[in-house]
């Protein structure tokens, strides 16, 4: 493995790692491997393939609804996609394709040699494995049927029988105790295993989010894993603790649900700040704009969104100042988002950008994710959500902030990334292809969604009547899913095609900020032989200044061409 | 027919009775708020990354922030959220409160008040006619009682078609069968979850120029398989059309119950139920 390039005297910081012995091949070594970087590769591989798979089920669902009154797929089918759908993207995508970045990334950029407990961090991956799978079995007798999120009585036996329903509660426990166990790992990891000089505000801001994340999950997973326990024991143990006829509340499964599912949102979307974080000033090739903002606003949101979770609830029957309250409390977290959102701006703001496909990514995330925070307003105030609740309203909504927002930044951390993980480049014509198909087909599909939701149509339904224009509205959301998905295949051409064939990438090719860029490219097993003291946010800046001070030369910020040239 | 009489893409449906009118209304201030918002964010990312694109000789200035500016924006979208909270709450009182019922609406006796319970709202004078509404696997049952709790069980009943009078405050009590559902008719207001177990409520008041006019909506909450087509209709009649419904209900159901009354004589005399 290539080892450095530059030659110099011997205190230059430089990418020097060995391997201890010599890495080992064949699928038994990605079976038993504990290493972070392999299994984080498998988290990433595995997880693409559950989103090709629910992104085949959202197409599947894009069709039926292309006409008014279709009979292409019947009812049952279409109630099965809409839940493996929402069951596969947030439970074994969303969710665990930011713990796969995490895996890789974390300990490469607080300089550990791996995680706290690698053993524990396969654990994790092979329990999502099996959670995948024995939700994906069930397509083999009968997948479930009632939305991802199972609101009892409809979960219950007497109105699904059939081991559906099981198999998502055995999905929900087992990717819940996948995630737990990663959480306590990145958690231990962050605070213990930095690389000496790294204090808390010196963290990358990709590290504060997971850290943020590991926290959430640790505190929402053993309320859903509760929730569906007692669902479980409802539906074949005899008890009734959601069965009003004895005594039990359907609500409280909502409430329960809900107060893992709204820390849920914030689970999935708070990595992909952290990936637009880091992203955004790269490539503006600008510090970031506001770094304790960004990371106390990470903390701020993930306090108040435990607390918002009943503005999901706005229809039950519940007190008015039960609405009042989760109302303000939904308004109150829209303000450190607005935070985050500004100063990702300001990053931008004279700049000297780079339209790389990440940035692109990136700042596609900005404009669209800021339209699903200003819907989300909207829902917030609970008169106006008694008319959007439950519509397509609420679909396009959340895909704005899941679609356009997390996954995005999933994609901007592909781009980003890549070249760390298998040492080559990806193709930057292919990319803005995809990128800019990914962002039409995007907004095609969901911006008239809003339309359709206040037109009346509830999300849900395997069919409606074509009232007004429902017909013209979803026949164009059809259209623009697909130029989505095409637009993901390019992606993924992209990836397979630049594995083999992509430029090769060399330690650091974008000059980043960040410590994983002071490795090669793949990095040694080790990771680093020498972990350099951290003396900034921004630890590469000081380590290419120090290489070209102690060089003999002066310092030169990387700059977009190479005529200019500033002192530091 | 209603059912495109007001459709428009860029807010809730509305129309039908003051609730979805006012919900409407409020809609558009919170609009305008966004617009502006979302203007100001968009033109600065793309004034930003136009502007301050690399090109030769462009220096990136090394700015890492200015504690003014967070104060100041963070100051600013909590302003921007405290006056939504103001425009919310001063709007509120009309769309949870029911006004009483017009001159033209149906005459209710004063001994037909309809009990309030801690989340139902009365109109001013406490006069409402009630409708008890019950959503089952996959159709919705109409019961015309004052009271749902107690509801007498010869009252004029009907399925997924509701009848209501114009001009005349009606509100609903609403509970499920099996599966938790939920009541939504767009043009007359916000939906309303129907859990077993549980009793919702809301209102409308449908504007005298109605009569005759079909309202539709659909259950908003996962249901079962059927979930599509578990669809409502409201008809408004004029008070005079409804009372007149009534009566014919309550004969038909009063005949229905003499027949089977003579049915059950004659089984008890051994004779066959037939005739």
């Amino acid at each position: 493995m290539a080892t450095q390039q530059i030659t110099a005297p011997a205190a230059v910081p430089q990418v020097v790692a060995h391997e201890i012995e010599r890495e080992r091949t064949g699928w038994t070594s990605w079976v038993t491997t504990t290493d972070h970087k392999r299994i984080g590769i498998m988290y990433l591989v595995l997880t693409f393939v559950f989103f090709l798979l629910g992104g085949t089920e959202a197409l599947l669902i894009r069709l039926q609804l292309s006409q008014a009154d279709n009979t292409l797929l019947d009812p049952q089918t279409y109630n099965q996609l809409i839940t493996m759908h929402g069951t596969t993207m947030v439970f074994l995508f969303v969710v665990p394709v930011m713990a796969g970045f995490a895996n890789y990334f974390l300990p490469l950029m607080i300089g550990a040699r791996d995680m706290a407990f690698p053993k524990l961090n396969a654990l994790s991956f092979w329990l999502l494995a099996a959670g995948g799978l024995v939700f994906y079995a069930s397509i083999f007798y009968s997948p479930p049927e009632c939305g991802w999120t199972c609101y009892p009585p409809l979960a219950a036996t007497e109105y699904l029988p059939n081991g559906g329903v099981d198999a998502w509660i055995y999905l929900v426990h087992l990717t819940g105790i996948s995630s737990l166990v990663g959480a306590v790992n990145f958690y231990v990891t962050i605070a213990n295993m930095r690389a000496p000089g790294m204090g808390w505000g010196r963290l990358p801001l990709f590290v504060w989010a997971i850290l943020i994340y590991a926290i959430l999950l640790i505190l929402a997973l053993p309320v859903i894993a509760g929730a569906v326990t007692l669902l479980l024991t409802d539906r074949h143990f005899g008890t009734s603790f959601y069965d009003p006829a004895n005594g039990g509340s359907p609500l409280l499964y909502q409430h329960l649900f809900w107060f893992f599912g709204h820390p849920e949102v914030y689970i999935m979307v708070l990595p992909g700040f952290g990936i637009i974080s880091e992203v955004l000033p790269v490539f503006a090739r600008k510090p970031i704009f506001g770094y304790k903002a960004i990371a106390a606003s990470t903390v701020v949101i993930a306090f108040l969104s435990l607390l918002v979770w009943a503005h999901h609830m706005f229809a039950t029957p519940s007190p008015g100042f039960v609405f009042v309250f989760f109302m303000m409390a939904s308004f109150l977290i829209a303000v450190p988002t607005g935070v985050k959102i500004f100063n990702w701006v300001a990053t931008l703001w004279r700049g000297t950008v780079e339209y790389k496909t990440a940035l692109l990514f990136a700042v596609g995330f900005l404009g669209t994710f800021l339209i699903g925070g200003i819907t989300g307003i909207f829902l917030a105030i609970f008169p106006i959500d008694w008319q959007l609740h439950d519509t397509y309203y609420v679909v396009a909504h959340f895909h704005y902030v899941l679609m356009g927002g997390a996954v995005f930044a999933v994609f901007a951390g592909i781009y980003y990334w890549f070249p760390k993980i298998t040492g080559r480049l990806m193709s930057e014509g292919l990319g803005k292809v995809s990128f800019w198909l990914m962002l039409i087909g995007f907004h095609v599909t969901f911006l008239i969604q809003h339309s359709i939701g206040m037109d009346g149509m509830p999300r849900r339904v395997f069919e409606y009547a074509d009232i007004g224009h429902l017909e013209t509205y979803n026949l164009i959301s059809t259209i623009g899913s697909f130029i989505l998905g095409l637009g993901i295949l390019v992606t993924v051409i992209n990836v397979v095609r630049s594995v083999k064939k992509g430029v090769i990438a060399g330690p650091d090719p974008w000059k980043a900020n960040t410590l994983e860029w002071f490795t090669t490219s793949p990095p040694p097993v080790n990771n680093f032989d020498v972990i350099p003291r951290i003396r900034s946010v921004e630890p590469m800046k000081d380590i290419r200044r120090q290489v070209e001070r102690q060089m003999g030369r002066e310092w030169q910020e990387p700059a977009p061409a190479p005529e200019s040239s500033i002192q530091a | 027919m209603a059912g495109t009489a007001f459709g428009d893409a860029f807010s809730p449906e509305s129309g039908g009775s003051p609730q979805a009118d006012d919900i409407d209304r409020l809609y558009w201030f919170v609009m305008v708020v966004a617009i502006v918002v979302f203007l100001g964010v968009e033109g600065a990312l793309f004034y930003s990354l136009f502007k301050f694109r690399a090109r030769r000789g462009a220096v990136a200035a090394q700015i890492r922030g200015n504690t003014r500016l967070e104060i100041g924006w963070t100051v600013g979208a909590a302003v921007i959220l405290v006056v939504l909270a103001i425009l919310t709450f001063i709007k509120l009182p009309d769309i949870r409160t029911p006004p009483n019922s017009g001159p033209n609406g149906l005459q209710l006796a004063d001994g037909t008040l309809v009990a309030a319970g801690p989340q139902k709202q009365l109109p001013p004078n406490g006069k409402a006619l009630n409708i008890c509404v019950n959503g089952q696997q996959y159709v919705w049952r109409y019961t015309y009682a004052q009271n749902c709790r107690n509801a007498p069980l010869n009252a004029p009943f009907s399925y997924e078609i509701m009848y209501a009078p114009t001009d005349t405050t009606v509100t609903l009590d609403i509970d499920a069968q099996d599966v938790v559902h939920s009541w939504w008719i767009p043009q007359l207001g916000g939906k309303f979850d129907a859990v077993p177990g549980y009793s919702n409520n809301t209102w409308f008041k449908i504007p005298g120029r109605f009569a005759g006019a079909t309202f539709r909506g659909q259950c908003a909450e996962l249901c079962g398989r059927n979930h599509a087509n578990m669809t409502a209709r409201v008809r408004a009649l004029t008070p005079q059309q409804f009372e007149a419904w009534l009566d014919s209900q309550r004969r038909a159901i009063q005949q229905a119950n003499q027949a089977a009354q003579r049915q059950r004589e004659r089984v008890d005399r051994g004779q066959p139920p037939g005739g």
